[in-house]
């Protein structure tokens, strides 16, 4: 028996249904992934400038993505000479598979979860290191300064910035009293805010300077304007990017996105109550089937929408501030966060 | 340097960009449906097309009747972009009994838009009203040879030349009318 | 063959090893950053070779000259009216100023002075100049500091100004309108009341500008004591313009010098800072265009009434003598010497650009600055690079 029965009448194996899982949460992924990328970065980056954007590719511009998809697979695939052909080559996918393996966890729905594993918030924070490795990979194997300087300045802004998004969501976890998004997800729905169960207990009402915190570290993580650095496009060109072109460009393309994704439905899981409305609400586990992915969908947008307003709107900073404001209020910052939320714990 | 994230300062930059996105966005206020084409300071060529000042300076028109071939403004081009061939011909005398004039008959006269940089010094320097300005600008040709505009093409742009616009109070100048 | 002993056989090895040995201190060579003619930070093809100990910059030298078009050469065999037409593409933004000193010099050498209509709407137009270069520059710093959406807003409302000097000239970005003894033609019907207009929009971009960008925390971590210039050592490196303004030095050409101009009916003020740091040259420069839509107000509603020629030869030959004229254009103090034998075309012209001297302090300036800070510089520098190179 496997926990697709109840929606499909099917009797599967689990490496059947593994795969379903696996296939559904990729195109939920790229979906989700070519919105975001049409809504934001076309469109509201240009009404944030007085423009409109593209609107020749389908009507509004809305087929843009797929023609930019288009023109970057028909591109010649170019290794310059002096590069290591090898990791040159792999390093897309090293950060590719970073941005997958952290959307497995994340819930959209009461079933509707790739693995619900009971240690999820730290799979996912862990998965999402990986790309500082395929970061390194790519400005190392490139042979050219500018892509060595911007992938340390990646490394170490990465490294630097995954210290406050841990210890951000400490306090959630603290006050959810487990680790597993569906649990998290569940004791926002049916909490109270003092006897108050009409909008449940979204943690970012008592966890907001967490959810600062965390959108600040994910900002970072992202490596989006203000903290852009290794990609400063007016510098270094690129940075780490700089010498790759055609299907693996589009492959960092679409994992800078699809990270920024994944980042927000874990902060809108963690904070906003992920797929789950208040159960006061009285709407049943049935109805959260179909509504619950649409809630989640919506909430992810959301906030990605915040990541790319700052994104847009703020110059960058250089790359010691940038690390001082890390370790030098962020992390104190969010230890702090961390013991009130604890004592708070135990008072109330 | 440690930046201690003021708020007041970077908030107010995103409270901008956000006004401006709103405004592109609903151009007649929030109540009205949007229409970010109208809000947008940008027009959707070549779709729609802005409408160029009159005395911009896009092609230059040649009045045939007027020109003398006195090669000025083939010498005073920078770029030498005005080729000019005339020959000499005999034009009925003025009075009876007179002397038959020699006049020069314009034979080619090529502007080569390939080299022209818009300057406007021939249009300046003729003596006899023979060129003029014209606001056109969409004459983009997929072959260079076909940007040397002959007699021929230079006499269809008249057709474009706008007149001479009233000039502001206090001008002392005379406003001179284009030849039709 | 001698026999080596084992000690000197030892001794030899020890001595080899020695030389091997790494350095406790580790001196690296210091990596060779070619920020090269093709770069987005360097305002066209600049190119700026500095050597790098990590982020930290120990050398830098900028080699100019890949925009050279040979002007002062080219103006050898070109006619007066021709040099006017091509003297505007060496500081193509601002493009109007380029003229001015230039005819201004060719003026004072054939004793000829432009009428006072003529006078007062050269200013006017030079000032449209300095304003749509300098707004320019208030989003092109956005953009070297990572942030695109100032330079769009800067483009849209740079767009208005460029308006109204087609209106007159008929050339947004090379009006060519300026004629030894006063103006090519005079301005179309309404063109001042609009004119007030669109300097209210400038005024309401510059606000934008600051509360958007300047007032930033970033902009202020990223420019406060960033290439800070003495004003001694300005001065000693002929930093002109809103440059030597933002390190305290008190002069503009304008009030001090203002030969063919109508500055001196004007009510302005000069804007000055005392920091020397990147800081202070955008918020001198941001001043400068509030201060610059102000004087073009004024002089909208100071336009005298009278000719806008004056008496002049139609083929212009100038008496054979001297003259230099430099004049505050927007990227700093601009000069012509002319040196004409009674020709149609001048013996020689000497162009004195301000961005050639601007730029010539920065193998002083980037000493011991990290790679971010070259591009804040320089961008705070602010430079054409076809006025360094003409």
């Amino acid at each position: 028996m496997t926990q697709l029965h109840p929606i499909l009448g099917l009797e599967l194996a689990y490496w059947q249904e593994t795969v379903i899982r696996v296939l559904l949460g990729l195109v939920a992924l790229l979906l989700l992934t070519g919105g975001v990328v049409y809504l934001y970065l076309f469109k509201f980056v240009s009404f944030m400038q007085s423009r409109l954007g593209p609107m020749e590719a389908g009507p509004y511009g809305s087929m843009q993505l797929l023609a930019e998809v288009g023109k970057w697979l028909q591109k010649e695939d170019i290794f310059t000479e002096d590069s290591d052909k090898f990791i040159f080559g792999i390093a897309p996918a090293v950060v590719l598979a970073s941005t997958f393996l952290m959307f497995v966890v994340i819930p959209a729905g009461p079933n509707a979860v790739v693995a619900d594993l009971g240690t999820g918030i730290y799979f996912v924070l862990a998965m999402s290191s990986l790309s500082v490795i395929g970061i390194l990979m790519a400005g190392w194997a490139s042979a050219n300064k500018y892509a060595l300087m911007g992938a340390l300045r990646a490394g170490g802004q990465l490294i630097a910035y995954e210290l406050p998004l841990v210890l951000a969501v400490v306090g959630v976890v603290i006050s959810a009293g487990s680790l597993n998004l569906q649990d998290i997800v569940a004791a926002q729905a049916t909490g109270e805010i003092f006897g108050w169960s009409g909008i449940g207990n979204p943690y970012i009402l008592t966890q907001i300077v967490g959810f600062t915190i965390f959108l600040i570290a994910v900002q970072a993580e992202l490596t989006q304007t203000p903290f852009d650095m290794p990609i400063a496009e007016s510098e270094l060109v690129a940075g780490y990017q700089v010498e790759y072109t055609g299907i693996r460009f589009l492959v960092y393309f679409i994992a800078e996105f699809a990270t920024a994704v994944a980042f927000a439905a874990i902060a809108s899981t963690l904070f906003l109550g992920g797929w789950q409305l208040p159960t006061s609400w009285g709407l049943g586990t049935g109805t959260m089937h179909v509504v619950g992915p649409m809630v989640i969908s919506l909430k992810a947008i959301l906030l990605v929408g915040v990541v790319f307003w700052v994104r847009f709107s703020l110059p960058r900073f250089r790359e010691d501030q940038l690390q001082k404001l890390a370790w030098k209020v962020l992390i104190p910052l969010a230890l702090a966060n961390i013991v009130v939320t604890g004592v708070a714990k135990v008072v109330f | 340097m440690a930046p201690k994230p003021k708020v007041p300062g970077i908030v107010k930059g995103l409270g901008i960009t956000m006004k401006t996105a709103v405004n592109t966005m609903f151009p007649d206020g929030l109540l009205k449906p949007p229409s970010p084409s109208k809000g947008a300071s940008t027009v959707q060529y070549p779709h729609e097309k802005e409408e160029p000042v009159a005395r911009a300076r896009g092609v230059i028109a040649l009045k045939e009747e007027n020109c003398t071939s006195c090669m000025l403004c083939a010498r005073e081009c920078p770029d030498w972009c005005i080729y000019i061939e005339a020959h000499k011909t005999l034009a009925p005398p003025r009075r009876e009994g007179g002397k038959p004039r020699s006049v020069n008959a314009l034979e080619r006269f090529d502007i080569d838009y390939s080299l022209c940089m818009y300057c406007g010094i021939c249009v300046e320097v003729c003596p006899f009203d023979a060129l003029f300005w014209s606001p056109e600008y969409e004459y983009a040709e997929v072959r260079i040879q076909d940007l040397l505009h002959d007699k021929d093409r230079l006499d269809q742009w008249m057709g474009t030349v706008p007149d001479f616009e009233p000039l502001e109070a206090g001008s002392e100048v005379k406003v001179k009318k284009v030849p039709r | 063959m001698t026999a080596v002993t084992d000690r000197e056989k030892l001794a030899y090895i020890a001595a080899k090893a020695a030389d091997a040995r790494v350095n406790v201190e580790l001196e690296t060579e210091g990596m060779i950053l070619n920020m090269g003619p093709q770069h987005p930070a360097t305002h066209g093809t600049l190119r700026i070779v500095a050597r790098l100990d990590g982020e930290q910059v120990i050398a830098a030298e900028p080699i100019a000259g890949y925009m050279h078009r040979g002007y002062e050469k080219l103006t050898e065999v070109r006619t007066y009216p021709q040099i006017t037409a091509l003297v505007n593409r060496i500081d193509w933004l601002g493009s109007f100023a380029n003229e001015v000193p230039f005819i201004l010099a060719s003026e004072q050498l054939m004793g000829i002075e432009a009428p006072l209509r003529a006078q007062w709407i050269r200013t006017l137009l030079f000032e449209m100049s300095r304003v749509a270069n300098l707004i320019l520059f208030l989003g092109d710093m956005g953009v070297q500091l990572g942030a695109v959406t100032p330079a769009f807003y800067a483009f849209r409302d740079r767009e208005f100004v460029l308006d109204q000097i087609e209106a007159v000239t008929g050339g947004r970005f090379h009006p060519n309108f300026d004629r030894i003894g006063g103006l090519k033609d005079d301005l179309p019907k309404g063109w001042l009341a609009e004119t007030k207009n669109v300097m209210v929009k400038v005024r309401r971009f510059c606000d934008e500008i600051e509360d958007l960008f300047m007032n930033g925390e970033i902009f202020a971590a990223r420019t406060r004591g960033i290439g800070v210039i003495p004003a001694d050592v300005a001065m000693q490196y002929g930093m002109s313009g809103a440059n030597a303004r933002a390190s305290g030095i008190d002069w503009d050409l304008r009030r001090d010098a203002p030969f063919g101009f109508v500055y001196p009916e004007l009510d302005w003020k000069v804007w000055t800072h005392p920091d020397g740091d990147s800081f202070a040259r955008f918020w001198v420069r941001l001043q400068e265009v509030r201060e610059s839509t102000k004087m073009i107000d004024q002089i909208c509603d100071g336009v005298p009434g009278g000719p806008i020629m004056a008496k002049v030869p139609r083929i212009i030959k100038v008496p054979a003598g001297e003259a230099y004229v430099a004049t505050e254009n927007p990227l700093g103090e601009m000069g012509f010497y002319i040196v004409s034998k009674g020709d149609l075309t001048p013996f020689r012209v000497k162009i004195r650009s301000a961005s050639f001297n601007n730029v010539s302090i920065t193998p002083w300036l980037l000493r011991g600055v990290y790679v971010p800070d070259i591009i804040t510089i320089l961008a705070s520098l602010y430079f054409i690079l076809g006025d360094i190179d003409r």
